[in-house]
């Protein structure tokens, strides 16, 4: 794929993974490369032997980041993200591992003092336990603060709210209260596969679907379009068009070919204003004040 | 692995036990809410427990309830001090999973106000970290060029800092001939005027550099495995700039140099900075040279969406209008990690997409936190007063830290 975004360009991935996967050998479990990014997916409990071997035998000095991330239908939920940058081969490496709430991933603060925090953050805002980290306190969060937030299950909104009690003279802790329901505004169109029931169309969906047609509809002949009898009859009329020039309004047409009738083409309609049992309209009459109000004037 | 410590001063015949201090949460050298347990012995300062999270406010579970474009204005308000390079990192993730190609003069236009942004937040860290350390008149002449950074981000997109003006794709709007002619003519005349004129109060200072010589110094190995980046790495010597060595945008065309330091002090860190606002000033000086006329964004209108003027008379821009602003537009699945030199150092943001409008996750990188994680080493030893000074050195704000 030709490279057309102007993203940070780094060193040529080019045999990077062959090289990193023949080396890492059964550490690794999947390998990819997608969007100019080599994504290695790591044992859990090889992880730190794999990180060590990455930073010393392949130059990879520096963790700049872990991220979690939580899909809640896999069995091992949870992905722990290390993001590698190597300063002497110019080069960035992300590396995997899976974890469930309660399977531990060993810790990496032994190589880099910098992943305490940052597993302290996974851990804060997932519940990844990482074995050996004695520090593993909450981070980001309040003190005292349960469940771990960024989890999809968690709701946006939290469970408690906070505020100063005028009362208590502190600040108090509450179940949150929205004035609003929390509006998730869903733009996915309903056309392309939504998942989802439209609000008021509950019913609908309740009903079995419609069996498909055995007969396909055709309106080749007059029968065919099941308008009845007298429908039909109407249909045979031939009827000129009222304005033989003109266009069709945005499709470009010309005058329809003249047809020749028995029938007399529609008039304009007979005038409706002047019965006699109202007042003449228009604005003379409105003016001299006899009769009704002229509509729309 | 850590620094050698020297055996702390005694205090002769009186023997002080350690006490607990609590640095912070709402103090005004912390730069913001940070919260730091500070154990002393005497003024020596023998371990330091950041607490951070004061201000964390989720955004990146917010982002996940968003579109992608409507997750961008959050990046402004990460750190505040530089929101146009947090929005770059953004921007470019987005771009890298579209696989999308911005056009030349928006790659410019982003080049030149990410140097803006660099200078305008350099002049708030180092008038700051001067502050904290005793001056106060380079502040406040600081403060003047910040000014005008923020009366060019104003022209440029309407507001004075949270800009939102990146876009994936371009940026969102032109900018008037104008404001370029007058930049050309603020960086050839006032920034160096008022700069160099603060500088000379500052750098050869004796009491500035009794208090940042040879303070918090970080050898080249720890400051590769404590994650340091920006000019918290540059000053330990190892000349690491992603502007240079990954670059992106139109940063391999521009001229100009990386500075190092060479004793890894508060001090380095500070002079690194302030040779950064000179190269910056040169990187935008080329940008204006050289900036091509054209369109601004992309014209793939299934991600930018299309002139108001087009809308008026074509149904089609219209719908892509109306389609971008609503439902956004789709990502293709995938992951990528991009980083971008931030005034501060690497900002990195982690994008996971699931082919969705709404990004599945968007994990942001800040520098801060690395950095604030080394405070605890960087400071052993050293005195109370000199916290302020290291503090000062790392450029935290706690918008990004807490996220």
């Amino acid at each position: 794929m030709t490279v057309l975004h102007s993203a940070p360009r780094f060193a040529s991935n080019e045999g990077v993974r062959e090289a990193l996967t023949g080396a890492l050998g059964a550490k690794v479990v999947a390998s990819k490369e997608d969007h100019g990014e080599i994504v290695l997916t790591v044992e859990r409990a090889e992880i730190e032997n794999a990180l060590r071997s990455l930073r010393d035998d392949f130059g990879y000095q520096q963790l700049m980041e872990i991220a979690g991330v939580d899909y809640p239908s896999r069995a091992e939920r949870f992905e722990v993200v290390y993001m590698l940058l190597s300063v002497t081969k110019n080069h960035r490496l992300l590396v995997k591992v899976c974890a469930a709430e309660n399977t531990p991933v060993p810790t990496v603060t032994t190589l880099w003092p910098v992943a305490g925090w940052l597993e302290r953050e996974v851990f804060d805002m997932y519940g990844v336990i990482f074995a050996g980290n004695n520090d593993l306190r909450r981070i980001l969060t309040d003190y005292g603060f349960e469940g771990h937030p960024f989890r999809k299950d968690f709701p946006l909104t939290g469970y408690t709210e906070l505020r100063y009690s005028e009362e208590d003279k502190r600040v108090v802790y509450e179940p949150v209260k929205l004035a609003q329901d929390l509006r998730s505004f869903d733009f996915m169109s309903p056309w392309e596969g939504a998942d989802y029931v439209l609000p008021g169309d509950e019913k609908a969906a309740e009903k079995p679907a419609t069996p498909p047609v055995e007969e396909k509809k055709v309106t080749e002949t007059k029968a065919d379009t099941g308008a009845g009898e007298k429908a039909n009859e109407k249909a045979a009329d031939k009827v000129a068009p009222a304005a033989p020039t003109g266009t069709v309004a945005g499709q470009g047409g010309g005058d329809p070919a003249p047809v020749t009738t028995d029938k007399a083409e529609p008039g304009a309609p007979e005038p409706t204003g002047d019965r006699p049992d109202r007042g003449a309209t228009g604005g003379s009459a409105a003016k001299e004040g006899s009769g009704s109000a002229p509509e729309g004037s | 692995m850590s620094m050698q410590l020297e055996q702390s001063p005694t205090t002769g015949d009186d023997v002080i036990t350690n006490y607990t201090i609590n640095f912070g949460p709402q103090h005004p050298a912390a730069h913001g809410v940070l919260r730091m347990v500070m154990e002393l012995d005497g003024e020596i300062i023998e371990r330091i427990d950041p607490h951070v999270g004061l201000l964390h406010r989720g955004t990146e579970k917010l982002i996940e309830h968003k579109t992608y474009l409507q997750a961008l204005p959050y990046f402004d308000r990460l750190d505040y001090c530089s929101p146009l390079a947090m929005e770059h990192s953004y921007v470019l993730a987005v771009e890298k999973l579209l696989n999308l190609e911005v056009p030349l003069r928006a790659q410019y236009l982003r080049v030149l106000f990410s140097e803006l942004t660099r200078i305008c937040n350099h002049m708030l860290n180092m008038g700051s970290h001067v502050m904290d350390v005793g001056a106060m008149t380079p502040n406040l002449w600081l403060f003047e060029i910040r000014e005008d950074c923020l009366n060019f981000f104003e022209r440029a997109s309407g507001a004075r800092m949270h800009s939102a003006w990146y876009r994936p794709g371009g940026v969102h709007q032109d900018v008037p001939l104008k404001l370029l002619t007058d930049i050309a003519d603020w960086l050839d005349t006032r920034l160096p005027r008022l700069f160099e004129d603060a500088m000379s109060l500052v750098v050869d200072n004796r009491i500035f550099k009794q208090r940042n010589v040879d303070i918090a110094i970080v050898s080249k190995e720890d400051a590769l495995a404590w994650g340091f980046s920006g000019p918290m790495i540059r000053a330990a010597g190892v000349p690491w700039d992603l502007r240079k060595s990954q670059p992106y945008d139109v940063y391999d065309r521009m001229d100009f140099e990386v500075p190092v330091g060479t004793a890894s002090d508060c001090y380095d860190r500070f002079m690194v900075r302030v040779e950064e606002v000179r190269q910056s000033a040169r990187i935008m000086k080329q940008c204006l040279r050289e900036i091509p006329e054209g369109p601004i964004a992309s014209s793939d209108r299934k991600v930018v969406p299309p002139k108001r003027a087009e809308m008026k008379s074509s149904m089609e821009s219209l719908i892509h209008h109306f389609k971008l602003y609503t439902e956004g537009f789709h990502v293709p699945a995938g992951e990528v990690y991009v980083a971008t030199e931030s005034p501060k150092g690497e900002f990195g943001v982690y994008l996971v997409s699931d082919g969705s409008n709404k990004p599945y996750r968007c994990k942001i990188r800040p520098t801060a936190f690395s950095h604030l994680q080394a405070m605890d080493f960087m400071s052993k030893g050293h005195m109370l007063p000199d916290a302020t000074a290291i503090l000062g050195a790392i450029d935290v704000v706690f918008g990004e830290c807490d996220r």
